[in-house]
């Protein structure tokens, strides 16, 4: 097999064309589920980024495996709901135990961070393993997870007639129509849920988030109580993690946390504008990372975060507000206004 | 989660197989078997997983030292990530398991991901934090993609590689080990001989510049040995758990000690004596992985010394408090019989708990329990079943040195802070529990051994202490009081 070179030659017909043409069901519901995953956790990672806390979040995607195996162990099966709220139970519990331990000791927030949640993710594993007997089959799920499968688990969705024949007009979308009911891939469909009830969250407390996230001070001042904001957004941060991970895998999810904001953060300096740059961070990385993936024949969920870190890097170098290109553009300006030598600033 | 799902499938499909395996292998050899045959070290896999663990313990102690008091703890675990990419590339060297070309690879992407995380925070607004996750997660990810095409064009012999993932420290063979204990030796030498330099860079980073240290310099060093250990250390725990090996025996170790160097052997002990116990228990049951155990094992140190720490504990302090406090109010029962005393000039023998309740202004049933208190402490004799305290000799020097001090405290605010006398009670109420020997000689040399408080109270002197220990439980007439000695 070693004939086969290591980066195959790209081929635009077999790697973009045909996926959308011919496999349509398929290549849909993973570009997706990618659009909704890196678009919720983009959107919650923005308030990360500011708060400073991108690692808390890295975090709670590695202990929320402790909360799912304690619902593997204690209830001996896989409901969904009892996912979720093992994963909220351990979300919040990561955030309370860190604030604990930086709180009533010495040791920073840093190490807090770390001890936490590496002693929740080893208790997982070690509660995993106890239960299977066998060794690294789920930690690899929890890490990498595989949105390949996304499409093969589907529920039908009983809809009037009326709309199903809106449907099936379009020439492409009566290939969803089964036995007069759409056809939808399950965690897609749950995903998209989870996405709506971000947005709306976001939506609904957008001017207490803002201003605890900038000014703490402000938000008591005004009533807004910062420890509720702060625990509000770690539940809803375990929540998109445990509907995210299976599909992207843990680690995959801190980087859809961190690389939507960072880049949007490096082409503007307003809210709002870094929202709407992190949705259209999400649909570019949705595509680029699954037709990379289709290219180089390799893991789904990696290929999409080297296509969200390509899109930082662009933005890095030509960013006009903070990248390479902005800076020199700036700094032209600044030499035609001032020609002689104007000292460096001091860090 | 859905391979999770389906292996759950599996396992409920087939009970049997499972539970019968378990049976089977406790059948065979038992836990005390199995302890026995783990303590004799025949095995060389034990050996190697032994002599592997303790080998990482030292160096990731010593260096999650440095990293915990240098507030960079998280740098640990985004190289541990980073290193994936040069893992996987280190493989495609010969597309084989080399351990040096997987070293040599692993070190450089770990070095090339700290020094992107230095140039995205130094060019652009965006913070530490979020810079250590982003490098963190796009090297994990391109080692993800670089591991799954190694699998698709070569099968078979990618088979050792998933241990850099999970860690599997009874798959560590005699190069591997050869490599911890040459990195830790390494470690070890250059911390001992540049002690110096690192301690005054990680404490106080603009001093050391300014007395000519080359600061960056070490930073970068230190990033390469710990890359180093994280490399090594990742065999054995595994990518996730590299950062706890680093971070947890360190944050224990600086619980309980603000020295350094005593940290660094702390961390160190913390770290082997994880290891150890990782290993050993891993090696009792088929089912428990070696890796996780090592961070159980670490995570109850730190939360011993998080609880019981003699000096930072939680539950220590909480318990000093505590007692403090009880302290603080047999002190002042002490001082509350002895103005009862002092108003009717130190007539008849003990104190009623009445006289004594309506001094402190407090219930007979809360008077009653500090006189027990102090009866506890043989400060006091009950009478009258219960309802006289009569003072020990013990008793009556705290009460005098309190009253002392209380009164010292007062005058020295009003004669030398120059506050209004109708001022000082308050502050003279908390010191007076916390006052020292020296300082009250020190306070009564500064005051000329005066006799009176500002209220016109006598202030007792050392006199007092020992004639009216000897006069306790007698009528306390003696003559003396406020005198100087």
């Amino acid at each position: 097999m070693k004939n086969e070179s290591f980066i195959p030659t790209f081929n635009w017909q077999e790697h973009v064309v045909t996926p959308w043409r011919d496999e349509l069901s398929v290549t849909l519901w993973i570009v997706l589920m990618a659009f909704f995953v890196i678009t919720s956790c983009g959107l919650i990672g923005n308030y990360l980024i500011l708060r400073r806390m991108a690692l808390v979040g890295d975090a709670i995607s590695h202990s929320v495996l402790a909360g799912i195996a304690g619902v593997v162990v204690f209830t001996g099966g896989l409901q969904v709901t009892g996912l979720f709220i093992g994963a909220l139970i351990a979300g919040v519990m990561t955030a309370v135990l860190i604030e604990i331990i930086y709180c009533y000791s010495r040791v920073k927030q840093d190490a807090a961070i770390g001890i936490t949640f590496t002693t929740l993710f080893a208790l997982g594993v070690i509660m995993i393993n106890l239960k299977s007997g066998q060794v690294h089959i789920d930690e690899e799920c929890v890490l990498y997870g595989e949105i390949a499968f996304v499409p093969l688990d589907q529920i039908k969705i009983p809809l009037s007639p009326a709309l199903i024949g809106v449907i099936d007009g379009f020439p492409l979308a009566s290939q969803f129509i089964k036995g007069g009911q759409l056809v939808v891939a399950s965690d897609v469909l749950r995903m998209g849920i989870v996405m709506i009830l971000v947005i709306i969250l976001i939506w609904a407390f957008y001017k207490e988030l803002l201003v605890s996230s900038f000014d703490s001070a402000l938000a008591y001042s005004l009533g807004v109580n910062a420890k509720v904001v702060h625990y509000g957004l770690m539940s809803l941060l375990s929540i998109v993690v445990v509907s995210a991970f299976e599909s992207v895998g843990a680690i995959l999810v801190v980087a859809m946390l961190i690389l939507p904001g960072a880049t949007a953060h490096l082409l503007s300096a307003r809210l709002p504008v870094i929202m709407g740059l992190t949705v259209l961070h999400a649909i570019l990385s949705a595509l680029l990372g699954f037709h990379l993936a289709k290219w180089l024949d390799c893991s789904i969920a990696g290929a999409l975060v080297v296509a969200a870190m390509g899109l930082f890097l662009l933005a890095w170098i030509f960013g006009i507000h903070d990248g390479f290109l902005g800076k020199w553009m700036r700094k032209r300006k600044v030499r035609e206004v001032f020609p002689e030598k104007i000292p460096e600033p001091v860090a | 989660m859905r391979g999770l799902f389906l292996f759950l499938i599996l396992v409920l499909l087939s009970p049997e197989i499972v539970w019968a395996d378990r049976i089977g292998d406790i059948s065979q050899t038992s836990m005390m078997d199995q302890a026995k045959r783990f303590f004799s070290l025949k095995d060389p896999a034990v050996r190697y997983a032994l002599l592997g663990s303790i080998l990482l313990g030292i160096s990731c102690g010593i260096l999650g030292s440095f990293i915990v008091v240098r507030r960079m703890a998280l740098f640990g675990d985004t190289l541990s990530h980073a290193v994936l990419p040069g893992v996987a590339l280190g493989f495609m060297w010969n597309m084989s398991k080399d351990p040096v070309a997987i070293f040599v690879g692993a070190t450089l992407a770990g070095i090339a991901g700290g020094l992107l995380v230095n140039l995205i925070t130094q060019t652009t607004r965006l913070k530490e934090d979020t810079a250590l996750g982003l490098v963190l997660a796009s090297f994990f990810a391109v080692g993800i993609c670089l591991l799954t095409r190694i699998q698709k064009i070569s099968t078979g012999s990618k088979g050792g590689l998933d241990a850099y993932l999970f860690g599997q420290a009874a798959s560590l063979n005699k190069d591997d080990v050869v490599l911890m204990g040459v990195v830790t030796v390494l470690a070890v030498l250059l911390i001992t001989f540049f002690y110096k330099e690192l301690l005054i860079t990680s404490f106080d980073a603009a001093f050391a510049k300014a007395a000519g240290f080359p600061v960056a310099l070490i930073q970068y060093a230190l990033m390469l040995l710990l890359a180093f250990s994280v490399v090594i250390a990742l065999q054995a725990v595994g990518v996730v758990l590299v950062s706890a090996m680093l971070i947890t025996p360190a944050a224990a170790a600086y619980l309980l000690t603000d020295r350094m160097h005593i940290m660094l052997l702390l961390a160190s002990i913390f770290g082997v004596a994880a290891g150890a116990a990782g290993a050993f228990f891993s090696f009792l049951s088929t089912n428990l992985p070696t890796g996780p155990l090592m961070v159980m094992g670490a995570s109850l140190v730190f939360v011993l010394a998080f609880l019981f720490g003699p000096k930072h504990g939680v539950i220590t302090r909480w318990w000093r408090r505590q007692s403090r406090s009880a302290q603080v109010q047999r002190e002042n029962t002490l001082k509350a019989i002895y103005r009862v005393l002092e108003d009717r000039e130190f007539e008849g023998e003990g104190v009623s708990l009445r006289e004594l309740a309506e001094n402190r202004r407090e219930t007979i049933d809360e008077v009653r329990g500090q006189s027990r208190a102090l009866k506890a402490h043989q400060m006091a004799t009950l009478h009258d079943e219960g309802d006289s305290v009569h003072l020990t000799p013990e008793g009556w020097q705290r009460a005098c040195e309190i009253v002392r001090n209380h009164r010292l405290w007062e005058l020295y605010l009003t004669n030398e802070a120059h506050i209004a006398s109708d001022h000082v009670h308050d502050d003279a109420e908390v010191i007076e529990h916390v006052l020292g020997e020296e300082t009250v000689r020190q306070l009564e040399r500064t005051l000329n051994h005066a006799r009176y408080d500002p209220h016109g109270r006598p202030i007792p002197g050392l006199m007092d202490l020992k004639i009216g220990g000897q006069a306790a439980g007698g009528p306390m007439t003696v003559p003396g009081y406020g005198r100087p000695i």
